[in-house]
């Protein structure tokens, strides 16, 4: 998304002559910018500096530091790959088709945005714990999905789906249905069109997408500490590392695990956006 | 590949867009679906192409009845009025589309199918740009990728959906003579929509004047200007004037006047009098003449446009020569020398 405003103005600091007020809004900016997310960031990376180099790598090469992220990266992957493919399907029945109830399951895919993530998180405890009502139909046939790793991705693709599905919405909206007409005259099959003409148009919303639900995954910290179990090395998330550091008055640990999670979280985030500048171009929206 | 599109009904939701129509469309013809909107054409033309089914009816392609076949297995050429390029390929990508799905048996290799795109950009008169995207061309150039991109599947029928509807009158003069041009290169059969009676005139080998839903005529260019066959042809193609007249016998009524008019014949009662504003001669005195009260008077490039209050409320225009003055307000006589008599 921002990579679609940016992508206009493009990397000049030139002013954009009929447009006026580019030194005051950049400026806004900037100083926005800084006052509510460079400033506490650089607090953590200085109070995590501070522990000096040797104690920051001692936690940094922790056994438990690096198991801990493992399982808040790798499930926050798998919780978004999922959101990608049954997002966009539910973004499809939802802009394509007429049906009685239409709106209000429109409007059940924001419920995740609103609810607190705890009552989420204690919600899906109940239903998926070894004696819950789903996790007991699930036991007898060997998964087991509460207290494990299983569980934390159940509750970030329940946090996650609507930002997938916002974001893809809108630009599906948007595809003319006389293009779908001209594959077909064309001769392409329903699978082709939707391989080669559909899904190619979306892929730029799709990764815009995928990178919100990550990173709102890997941030995530109320719905999953209910259902994770949070055995150390097995089902703990970063996150909730931190929060452990913290309440043993460890903060120097705290803060070298957040600013870990911030590089990596950064550098990922960086990827994705330039992976989606590139299929932008590469799908003809840059022209 | 001749067409034939027999007593085709179409409903939507039970609102009637065609009634029993029937079409005949002989090889290499190019044919002009004209009305105005709302008169079903774009629909015919979507039955054409198998875009929409008929409720009832059929279409043929030669001798083989199309009618079940599939958009797919039809294998037509369709250009839409907004162009319907895939945005995210490029202009040799999009021209080549139709031969890149085909099953791997038919499918051409990938160097010809870019020859063949190259070749049709060739013939759009688009060479040189077959690397660009969509957005980096303008409409007349995203149309012509359009139609090359409908040709490079060697259609059957070439079927073209208000094609310069969406261009600049300079445009789309220029395209419309490409487009004959193109049609004589290549003889494929051609049906295209418009509500331009210009471009359908000037355009088509015959014209299909079409009214809510119904076929109202079928001809060339002079048939249907000289020899409209109903009233809404006659108003809709060209400019005309009517005035309701009484025919009682071998004599036309205008009021309690009788008008001097050879060579028509109608049934007693009621009718209009259709005519074109420059199908008429003055008459000095006004024996035997429609008199009118000038109302307005323009002069328009060589001719004078009048504007006449006839019986007062007829109204109709006609021209004249420049040089024919025709001061508002004073009484003028004129006989219709070519016009045509429909019951009303």
């Amino acid at each position: 998304m921002t990579a679609a405003a940016s992508s206009g103005a493009g990397w000049r600091l030139k002013k954009p002559s009929v447009l006026p007020g580019f030194g005051l809004t950049l400026g806004f900016t900037l100083v926005y910018l800084t006052l509510i997310i460079l400033l506490p960031l650089a607090g953590l990376v200085w109070r995590s500096a501070a522990i000096g180099p040797d104690a920051f790598w001692a936690i940094a090469s922790d056994e438990r530091t690096l198991r801990a992220l493992q399982v808040s990266f790798g499930t926050s992957l798998v919780a978004a790959l999922v959101n990608v493919v049954f997002g966009t399907i539910l973004a499809w029945v939802l802009v394509r088709y007429r049906f009685p109830g239409r709106r209000i399951i429109d409007a059940i895919v924001d419920l995740p945005f609103a609810l607190p993530t705890a009552v989420a998180g204690i919600a899906l405890t109940t239903l998926y714990a070894p004696n819950g009502p789903i996790g007991g139909l699930l036991k007898p046939l060997g998964i087991q999905v509460g207290y494990t790793p299983l569980g934390i991705i159940v509750a970030l693709i329940f946090i996650g789906l609507p930002f997938v599905v916002r974001t893809v919405q809108p630009v599906m909206e948007e595809i003319d249905r006389e293009v779908e007409e001209a594959a077909a005259t064309l001769g392409a099959g329903r699978r082709q069109t939707i391989a080669r003409v559909l899904l190619p148009a979306l892929t730029p919303a799709i990764l815009t997408g995928f990178a919100l639900a990550f990173a709102r995954a890997v941030g995530e910290y109320g719905s999953v500490i209910f259902i994770a179990g949070n055995i150390p090395y097995v089902s703990e998330i970063a996150p909730l590392l931190i929060v452990i550091r913290l309440e043993e008055f460890n903060y120097g640990g705290a803060a070298a695990t957040g600013t870990i999670m911030l590089l990596l979280s950064f550098v990922m985030l960086l990827v994705i956006n330039l992976i989606q500048a590139w299929s932008r171009r590469r799908y003809g929206y840059g022209a | 590949m001749s067409v034939s599109i027999r007593n085709v009904r179409k409903e939507f939701e039970n609102f009637p867009a065609l009634h029993d129509v029937s079409l005949d469309i002989k090889t290499s013809e190019l044919i002009a679906l004209l009305g105005p909107s709302g008169s079903g054409k774009t629909t015919l033309l979507r039955l054409i192409a198998g875009l929409e089914s008929p409720t009832a009816g059929s279409v043929f392609f030669g001798d083989e009845d199309a009618s079940h076949r599939s958009v797919q297995e039809r294998n037509v050429g369709f250009v839409f009025q907004h162009y319907a390029l895939f945005r995210h390929m490029t202009v040799a990508d999009n021209i080549g589309f139709g031969l890149k799905v085909r099953p791997s048996a038919t499918r051409p290799s990938k160097a010809d199918i870019r020859a063949r795109a190259i070749e049709l950009l060739r013939l759009v008169q688009l060479s040189g740009l077959e690397n660009r995207y969509p957005a980096q061309l303008s409409g007349g150039q995203r149309q012509r990728v359009a139609l090359a991109r409908a040709m490079a599947i060697e259609p059957k029928v070439l079927l073209l959906d208000e094609p310069f509807g969406a261009l600049d009158a300079q445009v789309r003069r220029e395209l419309r003579r490409w487009l004959r041009e193109i049609h004589e290169a290549t003889g494929h059969t051609t049906v295209f929509v418009t509500h331009d009676q210009e471009e359908a005139l000037e355009l088509a080998d015959r014209v299909v004047v079409m009214s809510q839903g119904r076929i109202e005529q079928v001809g060339t260019a002079d048939e249907v200007y000289d020899n409209p066959n109903s009233p809404f042809v006659y108003g809709f193609i060209g400019d005309s004037s009517s005035i309701p007249v009484q025919v009682e016998g071998d004599r036309v009524l205008l009021g309690d006047k009788r008008l001097a008019l050879k060579g028509w014949s109608a049934k007693d009662g009621k009718a209009q009098l259709f005519f074109r504003p420059h199908d008429v001669e003055i008459v000095e005195g006004g024996e035997g003449a429609i008199l009118g009260k000038v109302l307005a008077s323009r002069r328009v490039a060589g001719l004078r446009r009048v504007e006449l209050s006839v019986e007062d409320d007829g109204h109709v225009e006609i021209e004249l020569p420049a040089d024919r003055d025709a001061p508002v307000g004073s009484t003028l006589g004129f006989r219709p020398q070519r016009f045509k008599l429909f019951p009303a």
